[in-house]
């Protein structure tokens, strides 16, 4: 088949967003968009670790994230934090900078810089779908528009999170003798996943892991309440037929023993593969994910119509494949340093 | 169809017996006819469909998804259905999503060229899961863990009724099984067993030891050598003939040259083996005839299958299972000897007064045949023939098992109550080369054996020893100066070209954990393939 003529991007817009080995480096405001290392400035878009790390001079980002960020290093995290609400606009040397709501988990935002009428968004991770515990995506037109690609193939179609919650039950009313074990990434999946639970009329006390204690705390502090939570500790006998939390690195370790010949679930949008899931050892997985998915971002990508699409990490191979055949000039930036939660 | 769905997604990724069972009767209990029976039909291997083959399957999906993208993709999910069943382009309000019974009905009248109209047509209509499931369906291979066994267990868990029940009238009944479903419903009768080349239950043996037999009148039972093959019942009835494996899969297919010599009219039990000339041939050799659909001349002449008879049914349109073990048995050689077949042959009672007598014939079997039997039956001279394994009138006494000093390789973790265990542990032997330098070479993998206390201790050992992870896997520290020794117990061994080593282990298991003994001093290749030279030479 004859492809389109390669619409090869160009270098107008580097001297406002370009990536360097850092991270994204944006020369007017003299910042780095969620660099892999300490720098003097940074911007953050979420609390995610891989793109908020301890140790910069000086970070802006959302109250939440800032929050978020001071739960899990501690106070002095950076040598200065600067909160930024979603929708105020700021001047960062010769540039303007706003945020906008990203959807991925609470306080994510998509960073926006605008300078000489020019605008691109950098949308860290993101997804499209209803998300109980954050506020949903804002599409920000800009000139260029910065994508993720965790779920950048075509196979990579999530369910509706109601689905994949109501299989959850359905699996506990089935087996009332075990315990239900799911594996979700401590920020963010957890608690979307009980708030969904909760949201299906599951109204049991849900039992976490101690590593999520914290964060559960400090989500129902900006109003995501989570209803009836409690350590996961007792005898075997206390957990058949309960549903109980855990951070995907504890399915598998002895930590899990305590439970009755537990059901191992894992949220996660890498488990709509069967073999994902069998590698794992599995029984349900549940497909749950803090990312785009296939559809959410091609709709994207036609809903803004950038002129030009950089991709920073993940399948940009497919994506860009995707583009070319829209008739959209894209760009992989090969950001490295950028881990996959949901893979943990 | 999204029932049956969701039910092959849940039963491809759960491990456990127990899981599988409960999932199949739930199904069977919640969902209506004739969905649920087109199901169980599924699930025990009762439909094959050979319309829809996977290169039409790959046309349909190249015709919608632009081949770069699907080229990709396949290249990440590895399998062609799954593949397809995610990235088919979902169109919404396409159609109606078809039940299950719509699916088989329309696959069964199809003419060749309308298949893959259908095939799209459901494709559209179905989600990602349903699109699996349609596809494993259709390309005839559920392939996930469950045996015809296991569904009628479930089944038989569903009505309150017994296994045996079920297999006696299964195959006088036909998919969707409506009459069934209504007896296990206990709605109706239970349906009819009265058809020929039905498979009867079989009676199965208990395992004794010699302590245990002491207490038993040595004049009251019979003893034949255990048989080194398949037990099968082999039915020839008003022109029907089948061969049946001890749970009642019809393996017809796959020994024509056995069927081809059931002359007879009646229910013979006894083992499938590979027969020249009135020898039988190793496991090993039985295996090249089985798990294959079909048998082509070359194979069946290089492994020529028969039958050692050891119990008689049926004879003449006549039920025998009510007679005595030595009732039957005398109609038994009569029928053997009428047959005058180079592929039934008659498995001889071996004559003894006491248990020493019987203890010492089987610790030294004569030459021949008996060298590869795993042990000896006993069946009580009185016994009727009763389905399912009572407790007393057939025993099974084998042969001690062989051991071997192994070292543990790898563990991998479990499944289930097992999932944060280690507990499938891979262990080698060692090979000598010629320059004195020894490595390990991975014979066998046993997952039982041990308590749950010294799972807890292997558990720690495999963690406080982990040389590399992949996935699930862990490869521990294993040299000739450290290493884990394992006790392995296991039944026979095989040449294998699968394996490295060239050798497989049956039924390997461990029997003791060597904490105190040090790995140079477990045992090397050339012990097992000396043990191999005997069994061979033996048989």
């Amino acid at each position: 088949m004859p492809l389109p003529a390669d619409p090869r991007p160009s270098r107008r817009f580097d001297s406002i967003l370009r990536p360097t080995p850092d991270g994204l480096w944006c020369p007017g405001g003299a910042f780095f968009i969620d660099p892999p290392r300490p720098v003097d400035r940074a911007v953050i878009t979420h609390g995610h670790a891989d793109h908020a790390r301890a140790g910069h001079g000086a970070v802006l980002a959302t109250p939440e994230t800032l929050a978020i960020m001071g739960e899990r290093y501690g106070h002095d995290f950076a040598g200065h934090a600067q909160p930024l609400a979603y929708g105020e606009r700021v001047m960062v040397g010769d540039v303007e900078l706003s945020l906008a709501p990203a959807g991925h988990v609470l306080g994510s935002a998509q960073a926006t810089v605008r300078q000489n009428g020019l605008s691109i968004t950098a949308s860290g991770d993101y997804k499209r779908r209803r998300d109980p515990t954050c506020a949903p995506f804002e599409p920000v037109p800009s000139d260029v528009f910065i994508t993720e690609a965790t779920f950048g193939l075509p196979v990579f179609r999530h369910p509706p999170d109601s689905h994949e919650i109501a299989r959850l039950l359905r699996s506990v009313q089935q087996f009332p003798e075990r315990a239900h074990l799911v594996g979700a990434y401590a920020l963010g999946k957890a608690q979307r996943v009980i708030r969904l639970l909760r949201e299906a009329g599951y109204d049991e006390t849900i039992y976490v892991h101690g590593a999520l204690e914290r964060l559960n705390r400090l989500y129902e502090h900006f109003g995501v309440m989570l209803g009836p939570l409690a350590p996961a500790t007792g005898s075997k006998a206390d957990f058949a037929g309960r549903i109980i939390i855990a951070p995907p690195s504890a399915l598998a370790d002895r930590w899990s023993r305590r439970f009755p010949d537990p059901v191992t679930a894992f949220a996660s949008g890498w488990m709509s593969v069967r073999a994902r899931a069998r590698q794992r050892g599995v029984e349900l997985p549940l497909v749950l994910s803090d990312h785009a998915d296939w559809d959410e971002l091609t709709e994207t990508l036609t809903q803004l119509s950038p002129q030009e699409v950089w991709i920073t990490h993940g399948r940009d191979d497919a994506l860009r494949r995707w583009a070319e055949l829209n008739g959209l000039k894209a760009r992989a930036l090969h950001l490295v340093g950028y881990e996959d939660e949901d893979d943990d | 169809m999204r029932a049956f769905a969701a039910l092959l997604d849940r039963l491809s990724l759960t491990a456990s017996r127990n899981a599988k069972l409960r999932l199949i009767r739930d199904h069977l209990a919640d969902t209506p006819d004739p969905d649920r029976g087109w199901a169980l039909a599924a699930l025990t291997g009762a439909l094959t469909f050979t319309a829809a083959k996977p290169a039409m399957i790959r046309r349909a999906v190249e015709a919608r998804v632009d081949p770069e993208l699907f080229r990709l993709s396949y290249d990440y999910v590895g399998d062609l259905a799954e593949t397809v069943a995610l990235i088919w382009p979902a169109r919404h309000g396409a159609n109606r999503e078809p039940d299950l019974s719509e699916v088989i009905d329309a696959l069964t009248q199809a003419k060749r060229g309308e298949v893959q109209g259908l095939l799209e047509g459901w494709l559209d209509a179905l989600d990602a899961d349903g699109r699996w499931a349609l596809l494993k369906l259709v390309t005839g291979g559920l392939r996930v863990g469950v045996s015809a066994r296991l569904a009628w267990q479930a089944a038989a868990d569903f009505g309150g009724v017994e296994v045996p029940d079920i297999q006696e009238v299964w195959h006088a009944q036909s998919p969707p099984y409506a009459d069934l479903l209504a007896w296990l419903d206990g709605r109706a009768e239970r349906p009819s067993a009265d058809a020929h080349g039905r498979f009867r239950p079989v009676m199965l043996a208990q395992p004794i030891d010699e302590a245990e037999m002491e207490r038993l009148d040595p004049a009251a039972y019979a003893a034949e050598w255990k048989w080194d093959g398949i037990r099968v019942q082999a039915v020839s009835e008003g022109g029907v003939k089948r061969l049946y494996s001890r749970t009642g899969e019809d393996i017809s297919p796959t020994f024509p040259d056995v069927l081809a010599a059931l002359i007879h009219e009646g229910v013979i039990d006894g083992e499938l083996l590979v027969l020249r000339e009135g020898q039988v041939g190793s496991f090993g050799d039985l295996q090249q005839r089985l798990n294959r659909k079909t048998a082509d001349a070359r194979v069946m002449a290089a492994h020529p299958a028969g039958i050692r008879a050891y119990d008689l049914l049926a004879s003449d349109g006549v039920d025998l299972r009510k007679l005595t073990f030595a009732e039957r048995r005398a109609r038994l050689e009569v029928l053997i000897v009428s047959l005058a077949s180079d592929r039934i042959d008659l498995s001889p009672i071996q004559p003894f007064d006491t248990w020493d007598a019987l203890a010492a014939l089987r610790a030294a079997p004569p030459e021949g045949d008996p060298q590869a039997a795993e042990g000896l039956m006993l069946k009580r001279l009185d016994s009727v023939y009763e389905a399912g394994r009572p407790k007393g009138p057939w025993f099974k006494w084998k042969k001690d098992p062989h051991l071997v000093d192994a070292v543990l390789m790898y563990a991998q973790r479990g499944h289930g109550k097992r999932s944060s265990f280690y507990s499938d542990f891979t262990f080698g032997v060692w090979t000598g080369d010629v320059d004195g330098s020894h490595a390990l070479t991975p014979v066998g993998k046993a997952y039982f054996g041990f308590t749950d206390e010294e799972l807890k201790q292997l558990d720690k050992f495999v963690r406080d020893n982990t040389v590399e992870r992949f996935g699930p896997v862990r490869s521990v520290k294993a040299s000739r100066e450290f290493g884990l020794v394992l006790e392995v117990a296991f039944e026979g061994l095989q040449r294998s070209k699968r394996h490295k080593s060239g050798v497989a282990m049956r039924f390997p298991r461990i029997s003791r954990i060597r904490w105190d003994k040090p790995a140079k001093e477990a045992d090397e290749l050339a012990t097992l393939e000396g043990m191999l030279d005997r069994a061979e030479r033996g048989s």
